[in-house]
């Protein structure tokens, strides 16, 4: 449980509604830990959901538009991902230049 | 203090109202936001440009004083109370504004009001995280090999972290609560360091591989023998096949780069043959060839 928060807290301390972050674990877009009354929030899970929250209260978008984004950003990591990898095997080739 | 044209930054010109400023701000900002551009320090430079412009301009009493003041909007107070006085002193030879503080102090300012990069138009006083800062920390191959400490300087505030053996030339790695303070009271941002390593060794690197050469002689090649190389954890005896051929790949299981937060764990290591024809012949030697090359 020590990694856990309650999702109640997090609102308060956010100042977000609690129907935002049930609407989030619709979409698949956090995941929630139920005990039998708590939903709770993985500790490490901190951050993506914080960026979740920016993204609809600061910038405005909608949930469809956080879950098309989360697509696209996951894409963009896992290619800049493989750029790195290609950009090492790319200096392996040219060291034997 | 370079001035810094707010409605420029924002595009909007300087009779946009209220709603055309939050407009343009909204616009820029989901264009430019940190979280949808991920590792792009010009995005994030350019987001507090514009979030420095729009906490300006957005607030009436501050959009007043800047277009009143421009540069000094901050000093605007200061600047009237130092007209009224000149105004009712002015035989006394009372000085002009002096300014005060150093063009370091509007960084200084903008830097604590908008430490978050994520704070914005919830219009609350809401607790934001903290901006995360993203560092790059440069190291030898050698020094990936194992597992070391290394102390940062990160705003001048020492950090010592542990590097666990086997970074990556490229990996991320991230530090809890090193990034900037939050503001009103909520958590601080995250230290991400990039790691770009140099190989300064003969080795070369695939993830958790290493490549290498090995010279071997024209008789070891032919009849068999052993040799001794240089790994990255010390010397390593090699027994040679006989019959040899040039460019044979040979995988020695476990002597590779360890592999990362796997302790204990290792990638191979490949060697790559390369045979060595004898140069500078006796008549002796060449007719033992020429004996064998007819054999």
């Amino acid at each position: 449980m020590e990694n856990l928060i309650p999702a109640d807290d997090f609102c308060t301390y956010y100042k977000v509604e609690y129907s935002f972050i049930n609407s989030l674990e619709e979409y698949g877009l956090i995941e929630l830990i139920r005990t039998e009354k708590t939903k709770f929030i993985d500790i490490n899970k901190l951050h993506d959901l914080e960026k979740l929250v920016r993204l609809h209260y600061d910038l405005d978008i909608n949930l469809e538009g956080i879950e098309a984004i989360t697509h696209l950003l996951q894409r963009v990591e896992d290619m800049q991902q493989e750029i790195i990898l290609l950009r090492n095997k790319l200096s392996l080739y040219e060291q034997t230049l | 203090m370079e001035y810094v044209d707010y409605y420029k930054t924002l595009g909007v010109n300087k009779t946009a109202s209220a709603e055309d400023i939050k407009n343009a701000y909204r616009k820029l900002a989901r264009k430019h936001h940190p979280d949808l551009n991920p590792n792009d320090k010009e995005a994030n430079k350019k987001f507090q440009q514009i979030n420095e412009a729009n906490e300006v301009l957005s607030d009436p009493a501050n959009r007043k004083k800047y277009d009143e003041h421009g540069k000094d909007w901050k000093h605007a107070d200061e600047i009237n109370k130092q007209r009224q006085q000149q105004r009712h002193y002015s035989n006394q030879g009372a000085q002009g504004f002096a300014g005060g503080e150093g063009d370091d102090a509007f960084s200084d300012f903008f830097a604590s009001m908008f430490g978050g990069g994520d704070r914005g138009g919830r219009g609350r006083q809401a607790k934001y995280r903290g901006q995360d800062y993203n560092a790059e920390l440069h190291l030898n191959l050698s020094e990936a090999y194992k597992t070391h400490q290394q102390t940062l300087d990160v705003n001048g505030k020492k950090i010592r972290i542990t590097i666990p053996a086997g970074v990556e030339n490229g990996q991320v790695i991230k530090l809890n609560g090193h990034g900037a303070p939050g503001t009103n009271g909520g958590p601080n941002g995250d230290l991400f360091i990039t790691f770009a390593i140099n190989n300064d060794t003969r080795f070369k690197r695939l993830k958790n591989d290493l490549y290498a050469n090995a010279d071997l002689d024209l008789y070891t090649a032919v009849l068999g023998g052993e040799i001794t190389i240089d790994t990255l954890s010390g010397k390593v005896k090699l027994k040679v096949k006989p019959e040899t051929q040039n460019d044979v790949k040979i995988k020695l299981k476990g002597k590779g780069f360890p592999v990362y937060k796997k302790e204990g764990e290792f990638g191979d290591l490949f060697i790559t043959y390369s045979i060595k024809m004898p140069v500078n012949l006796t008549d002796r030697q060449k007719e033992l060839f020429t004996e064998l090359s007819k054999s």
